[in-house]
């Protein structure tokens, strides 16, 4: 990794690395006891080894200036690891948060390991850390292959890599301390915040850069859908964190907002964290790794052309349907529940224009699990963007609202839908990257691919029927014009299926374990094997100047 | 680079783009996409014209239909508790006796009584209200304050050791730990309280009784009496029974007599209305009926 800079990227590595070290000491002194000052610490730690990394091999030769000619893609192998990593701890979290619910007992009494907690630690650890890491990693595959351009510079990716799990570190760890914002999906405190807007400002400016610099004459969709994630994630994450800190000694912050319009502003992020992180940024994958894997041309230009405006437009308004019958004005719920309605049409058509796209290769869909991964992914997409518009409607909402419907509606998505799509386009990437012509196991991903659909079956299943159920013992009344049932008698209601959903984590767990070891043992592959470069994935032009070079 | 060409499956043309092998076919887009749009569009525009839907400045357009989800939720309320009114009237205005002996009555009372007992107070004394460690079984007849309804609805009403300023109040000293009592007084009064209801001592604690009686008779009959049988006005524990809120064993004894005891309930008359606490002491009184 390091070797593959030049010495000047090297030297800008050592002064940021620097920089963000005396941040870090700056914390540390600032924060003293508080958990500020603690991150701190582990700011610090993290540059220092870093630092020391780079030095290391600060006297390395330099590499050839042939690589210009070549895709740069070392950062998107570290992603794919740090990808792998992060779905096995924040699944493991899950299945944890899963069992607490039945087993109550499972804190063993540290503060810690309390469900708030342990809770968020495991969504952002699927959402930011699983999900985050693959998009980094895939877009910058992406983003070259279509541009036929190599990354602008070195640095700069290893600098949005790197450094957004080092603001996951920051969220996780600061969880556990017990450091929260309250604001779902967006807990990490206002120094976190901060340090993902750089981050993500970097990230965009090598788009931009290396779409300028394209030797295709046309934006391929996938960019589009990028794009989109990228840009609307940074305004989103800037709003909804605008915040004042207790002190610059303190982690605690107070948001800008306050009662109806920060929750508002909250869901309005929230629900746009849905469209722009996982349904935008997951669509740049699936039109990119779907055809590729299914060798057939997207079903229509046109299709992709109307998803992506209807989906950019309309998802804006949604937000709303998240406080229906809430202290929210009508008029904003009537909108959210209007546009969340139409918003299924185009979520439709980017289902089926992904389906559409493997006529002709459905024989392919039967015998191989990567390209079966990506098929069922854009079947739970569709399953998961109906089920969502048809909760939207006020009358829906307000039996599901509150109830575990929509726990098991967010799984159909995440498992079915963001997860499938991205071990599908891992299993795709990953001998691409290695330089090997399979995975080492095709029959383990065949395993992986049954463990994952089997565990999100038996999870959505078991929140359809708990959630119902939760919903209508919420709103049945006796004779007496009382509640018939007390809170604790929905509960007792519940376990079983708290049971039977942990189960079905532990399938999904299971299977990113076999991927993870399957893609550590095709990296082996590559180590110690001979190299075999696939087709599939060297520039289409043999010519020497088929990339636009890197400097 | 830009070359159209027949897809070989489909017969349809490509646009001509290629991004590294991946291509798009020249497919319309199909009419039920744009059937769906426009249906949605059109189902929007008339939900927007019939509710409350779009900002004008600072008022908005309040729709055909004039619904308003608040003044719906206001009505709903109003209904609901007119329909209760026949008898969460009768349960406010008549006294406990009348209303305990009508069997109608009373199964409203078990109905709601259920709920709002398991929703409040079933956290502590649980959901059949037997209590555990610490609360006090409120189905086994013993009471502390007192088991009429008139008195479980002023118990509730005030809590006890609460922060109302009527509550009720009731405190056990530290005997051990303030130093009242010696260690081996202690042994030996808790030893004679277990005799107390029953439990038999044994050959050690079959010696120390006498000398346990007369620490009781000195130290605790001021409260729980002369017979140990307790005393409604303060509190105290009928300990000739065999409900214990602490544990009747030999350590959970000599733990309550040396340190002391001093139990909470919060008062829910700010919490509750006052026909809910009614419904609730009534439904209390009732809770031990099937095993009585």
């Amino acid at each position: 990794m390091v070797s593959g800079l030049t010495v000047s990227e090297r030297q800008l590595s050592l002064v940021v690395l620097t920089a963000l070290a005396l941040c870090g000491l700056a914390m540390a002194a600032a924060g003293r006891a508080d958990a500020l000052g603690i991150h701190g610490f582990i700011v610090l730690a993290f540059s220092l080894g870093l630092i020391f990394l780079v030095i290391s091999r600060y006297n390395d030769p330099e590499p050839p200036t042939e690589r210009l000619s070549r895709y740069y893609d070392d950062p998107t192998k570290v992603g794919i690891v740090l990808t792998m990593i992060w779905a096995v701890v924040g699944m493991f979290f899950g299945v944890w948060v899963a069992a607490l619910l039945a087993w109550p007992d499972l804190t063993f009494d540290a503060g810690w390991a309390s469900f708030g907690r342990l809770r968020p630690v495991h969504t952002s650890g699927v959402i930011f850390g699983f999900g985050g890491n693959a998009l980094i990693a895939t877009s910058f595959h992406v983003l070259q292959r279509t541009s036929r351009a190599r990354l602008p510079d070195q640095f700069s990716p290893w600098f949005v890599l790197i450094g957004y799990n080092l603001f996951c570190v920051l969220a996780a760890s600061g969880y556990l301390m017990g450091l929260t914002q309250s604001k779902e999906y967006a807990e990490p405190e206002w120094y976190a915040d901060i340090w993902l807007v750089i981050v993500w400002v970097v990230y965009f400016l090598i788009y931009i850069r290396t779409l300028q610099r394209r030797k295709e004459p046309h934006i391929y969709v996938a960019n589009w859908y990028y794009m989109a994630f990228i840009l609307v994630v940074a305004v989103l994450h800037i709003v909804n964190n605008l915040a004042v800190p207790v002190s610059f000694g303190h982690a605690k912050s107070y948001s800008l907002f306050s009662g109806v319009q920060d929750a508002m502003t909250q869901w309005w992020y929230g629900h746009n964290a849905v469209a722009f992180f996982l349904t935008s940024g997951f669509l740049g994958m699936m039109y990119y790794y779907l055809p590729k894997r299914a060798e057939r041309p997207i079903f229509s230009y046109r299709l992709s052309i109307i998803s992506f405006w209807g989906i950019t437009f309309m998802y804006m308004w949604a937000g709303s349907h998240h406080l229906h019958y809430t202290a929210l004005p009508q008029w904003v719920q009537t909108l959210g529940m209007t546009f969340s309605l139409v918003l299924l049409v185009p979520s439709w058509a980017s289902a089926g224009n992904a389906l559409a796209t493997l006529n002709g290769a459905w024989d392919k869909v039967r015998t191989d699990a990567t390209l079966r991964f990506m098929m069922v992914a854009a079947v739970f997409y569709g399953l998961s963007t109906f089920e969502g518009s048809f909760m939207a409607i006020r009358a829906v909402n307000s039996l599901s609202h509150y109830t575990d419907w929509t726990v098991g509606h967010v799984h159909a998505g995440a498992l079915g839908w963001v997860a499938m799509i991205t071990f599908g386009s891992l299993y795709a990437l990953v001998p691409w990257m290695w330089k090997q012509e399979r995975m080492y196991s095709p029959k383990l991903v065949e395993v992986h691919f049954w463990l994952a659909l089997t565990g999100t079956i038996i999870y959505v299943f078991a929140m359809w029927n708990s959630g119902i159920i939760q919903g209508l013992m919420w709103r049945t009344y006796n004779d007496s014009g009382t509640l018939a049932y007390s809170f604790i008698d929905s509960l007792v209601a519940m376990h079983p299926y708290y049971i039977a959903r942990t189960v079905g984590g532990l399938f999904f767990l299971a299977g990113a374990i076999v991927a993870s070891w399957n893609v550590w043992m095709t990296i082996r592959m590559a180590r110690f094997g001979q190299s075999q470069e696939s087709g599939a994935d060297v520039p289409v032009y043999g010519k020497a100047d088929a990339v636009q070079a890197g400097e | 680079m830009a070359t159209e060409r027949h897809d070989p499956v489909t017969g349809r043309l490509t646009t001509g783009h290629e991004w590294n092998g991946i291509e798009e076919l020249e497919t319309p887009i199909p009419r039920v996409v744009i059937f769906f749009l426009i249906a949605g569009t059109l189902f929007a525009i008339g939900y927007w014209l019939l509710m409350p839907a779009w900002p004008l400045g600072w008022t908005y357009t309040r729709g055909l239909l004039g619904i308003d989800q608040r003044n719906v939720v206001t009505r709903q309320v109003e209904q609901a508790a007119v329909s209760r009114a026949v008898w969460t009237d009768r349960i406010a205005t008549e006294d406990f006796a009348a209303i305990a002996a009508d069997e109608d009555l009373m199964r409203h009372v078990r109905d709601t009584g259920r709920t709002l007992f398991v929703d409040n107070c079933a956290v502590c004394h649980g959901v059949r209200g037997t209590g555990g460690p610490g609360f006090p079984n409120l189905a086994a007849g013993s009471w502390l304050w007192g088991g009429d309804p008139e008195t479980i609805a002023e118990t509730i009403n005030v809590g006890i050791n609460s922060t109302d300023e009527d509550t009720r109040i009731s405190q056990m000293m530290a005997f051990g730990r303030d130093g009242v009592l010696e260690i081996e007084d202690i042994r030996s009064v808790a030893a004679y309280v277990r005799s107390l209801s029953g439990q038999q001592p044994g050959e050690a604690d079959q010696a120390r009784l006498p000398a346990g009686k007369e620490v009781f008779a000195a130290n605790c009959a001021s409260c729980h009496g002369e017979e140990g049988k307790g005393m409604v006005e303060v509190g105290a524990p009928d300990l000739t029974d065999d409900n214990w809120i602490y544990g009747g064993d030999e350590q959970s004894v000599f733990t309550t007599i040396y340190s002391g005891r001093q139990g909470h309930m919060p008062h829910w008359q700010d919490r509750l209305s006052p026909t809910d606490i009614r419904i609730l002491a009534l439904y209390v009184g009732t809770l031990g009926e099937g095993e009585r």
